[in-house]
């Protein structure tokens, strides 16, 4: 009995990789933020249904993705770290880059706002306010690109948070929901991109206390990891996706993407010239 | 039970023992031959166990030899060999299957096995504990039980190592009868008591061992009335022997 | 305390609803874990076993190695079966990274040395009991083996679940070689830390109480055959 079970099961286990062989769908790596938010979720299918190609998700951080790509365990990148993708093209591991969408930052907090930075004129300001009124505040500290914006704004303000590390700056070193959990735990500061902040459900007594600033605008940018140098990525159907995510069926999907009624992401890819 | 080419006699050489670097037997010499009901007496701690359990194979001797007749022609002695030891070792199955695996090892084909054990359950008068799970059997309802797994496995020698020490007299009695049993089919008994009493119930020849040497080999009667060593008559008069 | 009572009516709902996403995470969860069980025995058994009875030089080591490898970490070996499976790994070629069957590798990986420590002392203590009685018998290795494993398969059976437990517990291999791809290779545990990391405390908390409830099944269900077994071979 146990020989003609374990046949069963080796049969399952075996028929599976078989079956997926046929139609291999394409691998997208992208970041936590459009994952979460449920972007990936409302346009993909519309993707599928217009040309036939299914696309996989790993939604992991902008550092992450990147290294997917360099190991060309994806096919295609989408990603918000400006600086980081131009390398990675620049180096070879992609073949182009192009613009897709923009979405923006905010500073989520305490309701009541206790190091008062509601009231700053702009986001270095706020954050120089949280430094020196030892604001806790929770870092993702996890070389994403919300984490990469974060440190931006901190240069801004000329302050060196990492050397108050475990004070009142907190590193999480986690994705942007574990940050958003620890942030609500601990009643602390931290800056989210919107869409995620929209859809999370553990808010606690967390609310945007700033936002709007032209440094709080989070451009994202999709690559085509390079197939010169991973010859077996799908470059025919990945070409096919991000044509059709910069050309107008895309940049409208995203553009009709809601969250309770509020737009999050904003289309801004340029027409490609061929 | 002595197939035409029975592997007695059995020829004890020298034999050695040592274990954790102490001289446990001492320059053993002995011939066993059939008929012969043979009891391997002595104190506790003579040695007996472990004479046994070289002859029958399980231990390897530090020197000497352990022959047996056309050694080296047949397949392997211990094949026509079986044992039964002071606490049985039952498998945790029922008694009729502890039996079965037996036969199992014996290559007897499994269509045949169910009514040889049967058979022997019958002989060992344990036909209404065939199915009873053989670890909750009772200490004389499971010495009966290896016996009758040894008995299916036809041996020509029969090694014991203090078979019902642990038993009470009825199921000692029970125990004796069945020994008694193989003796009458044609096996060669050899058991290791330190119980006089039981000796002089079913001994022909008595091997007296103390301290790891062989004093006397005799037959029963001799040894049991007038030993030649001081160590047997004192053993045979109840005295500590140290 | 709201957020747990939330979380079993969450947990009911889920049940209840037979909805085919869930379904098809449950499935997947038990697919890649019971597969990773089957291979860990297929390999645990006999080694264990050859452990236990063979004398060989470093044996004691290798009891040694297999006893500390039980408390691999699970993401550890996600991490490197990643590497592995990578295209840019040895074995990147066969294109094995984020399917279900990364993740039963990764978890057989796991498992394996629970399954095979276990067994080897299993085997060992009853080898110590039957030893004599079986080379009286003059049983050879192969018929001491299925001799001992048969007797023992009632204690083997606990090691069985205590490897499946371990499988289908675990989020930090799965996570990293598997990827948690929606409608592809998202397992229960996955998807609880995914709706953590979204906030949805009870949703995943709920899914956490369907995990335990399977498991639950799966702890039963052997209880079960166990005993119909030991009535009828009458096993004390």
């Amino acid at each position: 009995m146990v020989i003609r079970f374990a046949f069963l099961l080796a049969a399952l286990v075996l028929a599976a990789p078989l079956a997926a062989a046929q139609g291999t769908p394409l691998t997208l790596a992208s970041t936590t933020s459009t994952e979460n938010s449920g972007l990936l979720g409302e346009i993909l299918p519309r993707f599928t249904k217009d040309t036939g190609i299914a696309v996989r998700v790993v939604a992991v951080g902008t550092g992450a993705a990147l290294n997917l790509g360099r190991s060309g365990d994806a096919d295609i990148l989408l990603v918000h770290a400006r600086e980081d993708e131009d390398a990675f093209v620049a180096a070879g591991y992609g073949a182009f880059r192009r613009d897709v969408m923009f979405n923006d930052f905010v500073i989520v907090g305490p309701r009541q706002d206790p190091a008062g930075i509601g009231a700053q004129k702009d986001a270095a300001s706020a954050f120089a306010t949280i430094a020196m009124r030892e604001g806790l505040f929770v870092s993702r500290a996890d070389n994403s690109g919300t984490h990469k914006a974060e440190m931006r704004i901190w240069r801004s303000a000329g302050v060196d948070p990492v050397s108050a590390s475990g004070r009142w700056y907190k590193e999480s070193g986690s994705g942007m929901g574990a940050t958003l959990n620890l942030s609500a735990g601990l009643n602390a500061y931290t800056l989210s991109d919107r869409g995620t902040w929209l859809s999370f459900r553990n808010q606690g007594d967390l609310t945007i206390v700033f936002e709007g600033d032209p440094p709080l605008k989070n451009p994202y940018g999709v690559i085509l990891v390079n197939p010169a140098r991973h010859p077996h990525i799908q470059a025919k159907n990945a070409l096919t996706f991000i044509d059709w995510l910069t050309g107008p069926r895309g940049q409208a999907a995203i553009d009709s993407f809601r969250i309770s009624g509020q737009q999050l992401f904003f289309p801004i890819a340029k027409q490609p010239q061929r | 039970m002595s197939a035409p080419q029975s592997i007695l006699p059995l020829e004890v050489r020298q034999l050695v023992y040592e274990a954790g670097g102490t001289r446990l037997l001492h320059d053993i010499n002995l011939t066993l031959n059939h008929t012969q009901r043979t009891v391997i007496l002595g104190p506790n701690g003579a040695g007996k166990s472990l004479l046994l359990r070289l002859c029958h194979g399980l231990l390897k001797p530090t020197s000497g030899e352990i022959v047996w007749r056309g050694a080296g022609t047949r397949d392997q002695p211990i094949r026509h060999q079986a044992m039964v030891f002071q606490r049985p070792v039952m498998l945790r199955r029922s008694a009729h299957a502890n039996i079965t695996h037996a036969l199992k090892l014996r290559d007897v084909s499994r269509s045949e096995r169910p009514e040889r054990a049967n058979a022997a359950l019958a002989l060992a008068g344990l036909s209404d504990l065939a199915d009873r799970p053989a670890r909750l059997m009772s200490g004389g309802e499971q010495q009966r039980l290896a016996l009758a797994r040894a008995w299916v496995t036809e041996p020509d020698v029969l090694f014991l190592d203090e078979p019902t020490a642990s038993l009470d007299p009825a199921a000692t009695r029970a125990v004796e009868t069945l020994i008694e049993g193989f003796h009458a089919a044609g096996t060669k008994i050899i058991m290791a008591t330190h119980d006089l009493g039981q000796a002089r119930r079913l001994a022909d020849e008595i091997v007296f061992l103390n301290k790891g040497r062989l004093l006397e080999h005799a037959p029963a009667t001799q040894f049991l009335e007038r030993p030649d060593t001081r160590e047997g008559r004192a053993f045979i008069t109840g005295d500590l022997l140290w | 305390m709201n957020t747990i009572l939330n979380a079993f009516a969450e947990a009911g709902v889920l049940l209840a609803s037979f909805d085919s996403d869930f379904l098809a995470i449950v499935g997947l969860s038990l697919r890649v874990s019971l597969s990773a069980v089957l291979i860990a025995c297929l390999i645990g058994f006999p080694l264990g076993a050859a452990v236990a009875l063979f004398r060989f030089p470093g044996r004691g080591a290798v009891a040694l190695m297999l006893n500390t490898l039980m408390g691999l970490p699970p993401v550890v070996v996600g991490l490197i079966v990643f590497l592995i499976l990578s295209r840019s790994g040895p074995l990147g070629v066969l294109g094995l990274l984020f399917t279900p069957t990364a993740m039963i590798i990764a978890q057989a990986i796991l498992v394996t040395p629970i399954i095979a420590a276990l067994t080897r002392q299993i085997i060992e203590d009853l080898w110590g009991e039957y030893s004599e009685h079986l080379r009286s018998l003059n049983a050879g290795p192969l018929d001491t083996l299925g001799t001992l494993i048969y007797d023992a398969r009632f204690s083997l059976s606990t090691a069985v679940l205590a490897g499946f437990g371990r499988a289908i517990a675990e989020v930090g291999a799965v996570m990293i070689v598997g990827g948690n791809i929606d409608h592809a290779t998202r397992v229960m545990t996955t998807a609880i830390a995914l709706e953590t990391s979204k906030g949805n405390l009870a949703t995943a908390l709920g899914l956490g109480i369907v995990l335990l409830v399977i498991a639950l099944a799966v702890n039963a269900g052997v209880q079960i055959i166990n005993a119909m077994g030991a009535r009828k071979d009458a096993i004390a």
